[in-house]
């Protein structure tokens, strides 16, 4: 190890950093391997068997679609209420603020439920929604409502610092120049926020596409229309085909981590662009 | 993706952006962002907690009360509980190790370690499930071995307490590292050098400058153990009375139309959710309290 670190006068290193592999070891990476062997053991045709039947494409095209669409509804909105929250003073702001990260804080089976009575056909939204042939429980159109719940908070909470950390030189030495506050927000803070609103969205998306607990109450799960990813995997599970559940499982696998290493590259880039630490 | 649930120390912005002309909008523009911004929160943060608590009082106190009291309520709690119990102190102390090599010392592959520890964020939960029925199973690598031996994991409470215990594993750390890389290591250098050995070093010195970001890490741990679904839905074999959780019950009482026994339970979850925004928030407003008298009032000086 000494070869590896720069020497310190603080103890410890040993333990800690041998802990932390031990354990990070056990817990995540032997488990997820575990994946990537199983899938192994299959032939490429029958692994391109399982991966590229119809209704599994289906769940990726009706997975991925939903998840990029939630991201970027929560990217737009998520900006507004930041903004507001940040930079407007109302009635309530502090509620709004504190209840921001609900979606983190309520399990996904209760905003599931939620959302179904919410918006099934004699639901308080749904009630009035049905009569104008807008159908969102057991439709795909449910399954973005339920994604737009639960990453709502990713694109609040990666603005709000930067808004904050925002000097108002900038914008004023903007609007000495003669621009318009439209102008200003496109051409000055904007760019400034770029970074930290993809950053968000990349996070939203990432925990869309993985999400099951919210999802399948307002889904309805009919084959080829309203069924996700994350429950093509059940459905194999419960029909005892372990591996095909695991070959669907490791092309999730794979496409997580791609966007993970997205996400870190955006982070760093979010920290040179303002100046902060992540 | 530490971004979204760092300890976050705010405080109000808007006076000083509100107070000059060059970063004020007009009243219109304001109104019509916050009505725009309100109207979403409303429709889909407000209303969904809404509709828990009035969909679980429809019926009245008494069937509320008896949902709560069922056996299998109860039972649920129980393990519940017991999962949360496991998993936050094994996360504590793994988030704690991790931030302390991390943060104090300098080695290759640092970035990339980080980046395993983030590695169950980005896995959905049904594959956190799936790994350990891969392993456990009867199928699995260990499942004639453990079959010999009598001993369950998957379908039973260990199962379980392991897909709660993947889940929540990044939490602590993730709100660890950035928070004491952030403080350096002057001070438990200069500890040291005074004849602290380590474990002194780290009780009086480090541990009263992370006690918030701890706590925060511990309460979204608890949160998240308490609420998991997912995975523990893969690994549970949902025996009532056995191997349910609350989120689980909560699925069983809907999927057979008990919906107000259901939202009962659900209700029960949606408080404790509220309960860790209380305490989060708290937090916060500790934490920022504390920022405060460390580094007096340089944050507003600059500010304005």
């Amino acid at each position: 190890m000494a070869t590896l670190k720069k020497s310190s006068v603080l103890p410890g290193f040993n333990l800690t950093l041998g802990y932390t592999i031990g354990y990070l070891s056990l817990i995540v990476l032997i488990p997820l391997t575990a994946v990537f062997l199983k899938t192994a053991s299959m032939s490429f045709d029958e692994f391109w068997q399982v991966v590229s039947a119809d209704r599994v494409v289906a769940s990726y095209k009706l997975s991925f679609g939903a998840s990029f669409l939630a991201a970027g509804i929560n990217a737009v909105f998520g900006l507004l209420l930041a903004w507001a929250l940040v930079r407007y003073s109302f009635p309530g702001k502090k509620l709004v603020d504190a209840l921001v990260d609900l979606p983190f804080a309520l399990p996904t089976a209760v905003a599931g439920i939620a959302l179904t009575a919410l918006y099934a056909r004699n639901g308080w939204l749904g009630q009035y929604l049905e009569p104008l042939g807008i159908k969102v429980a057991f439709t795909p159109l449910g399954v973005l409502v339920a994604l737009v719940f639960i990453g709502l908070p990713f694109v609040v909470r990666t603005v709000q610092p930067i808004l904050e950390d925002l000097d108002t030189e900038l914008e004023e030495a903007a609007a000495s120049l003669g621009a318009q506050r439209w102008q200003t927000f496109r051409h000055v803070t904007l760019p400034i926020l770029l970074p930290a609103l993809l950053t968000g969205f990349a996070l939203a998306f990432a925990r869309a596409v993985g999400e099951y607990g919210s999802v399948i109450f307002i889904a309805g799960n009919l084959p080829m229309v309203s069924e996700i990813t994350p429950l093509m995997i059940i459905t194999k599970l419960e029909q005892y085909d372990y591996v095909g559940a695991t070959a669907i499982a490791s092309v999730m696998l794979v496409f997580s981590f791609v966007l993970l290493l997205i996400i870190n590259g955006l982070q760093a880039w979010t920290a040179k662009r303002t100046g902060r630490d992540r | 993706m530490a971004g979204a649930v760092a300890l976050h120390v705010g405080g109000d912005h808007a006076a000083r952006f509100e107070g000059k002309a060059a970063t004020r909008e007009t009243p219109l523009v304001k109104w019509t962002i916050i009505g725009l911004a309100l109207t979403f929160f409303a429709i889909f943060l407000l209303l969904p907690l809404l509709a828990v608590f009035v969909e679980a009082f429809r019926k009245g106190w008494e069937t509320y009360l008896t949902a709560l009291t069922d056996p299998d309520a109860l039972s649920a709690v129980r393990l519940t509980l017991l999962a949360a119990l496991i998993s936050v102190p094994l996360n504590l102390v793994f988030g704690v190790a991790a931030a302390w090599a991390i943060a104090k010392f300098e080695f290759r592959g640092k970035h990339f370690l980080i980046t395993l520890i983030d590695l169950p964020f980005s896995v959905s939960p049904v594959i956190a499930g799936l790994v350990f029925v891969l392993i456990f199973g009867a199928q699995g690598w260990l499942g004639p071995w453990l079959f010999d031996n009598d001993i369950k994991i998957i379908f039973a409470v260990p199962g379980i307490v392991l897909a709660t215990v993947f889940v929540t594993f990044p939490f602590v750390a993730r709100e660890l590292i950035p928070l004491m890389q952030a403080q350096g290591k002057e001070e438990e250098e200069a500890a040291v050098v005074l004849g602290a050995n380590g474990w002194q070093t780290f009780w009086y010195v480090t541990l009263p400058n992370i006690k918030w970001g701890l706590l925060y890490g511990v309460i979204l741990t608890n949160a998240r153990a308490v609420g998991e679904f997912g995975a523990v839905s893969v690994v549970s074999g949902h025996i009532r009375g056995q191997t349910n959780t609350l989120p689980l019950h909560v699925e069983i009482l809907y999927n057979e139309y008990m919906f107000s026994a259901a939202f009962a339970v659900a209700s029960l979850l949606a408080m404790l959710a509220l309960v860790t925004l209380v305490i989060k928030n708290w937090i916060e407003y500790q934490a920022a309290r504390s920022y405060r008298t460390t580094y007096g009032t340089s944050q507003q000086e600059s500010a304005s």
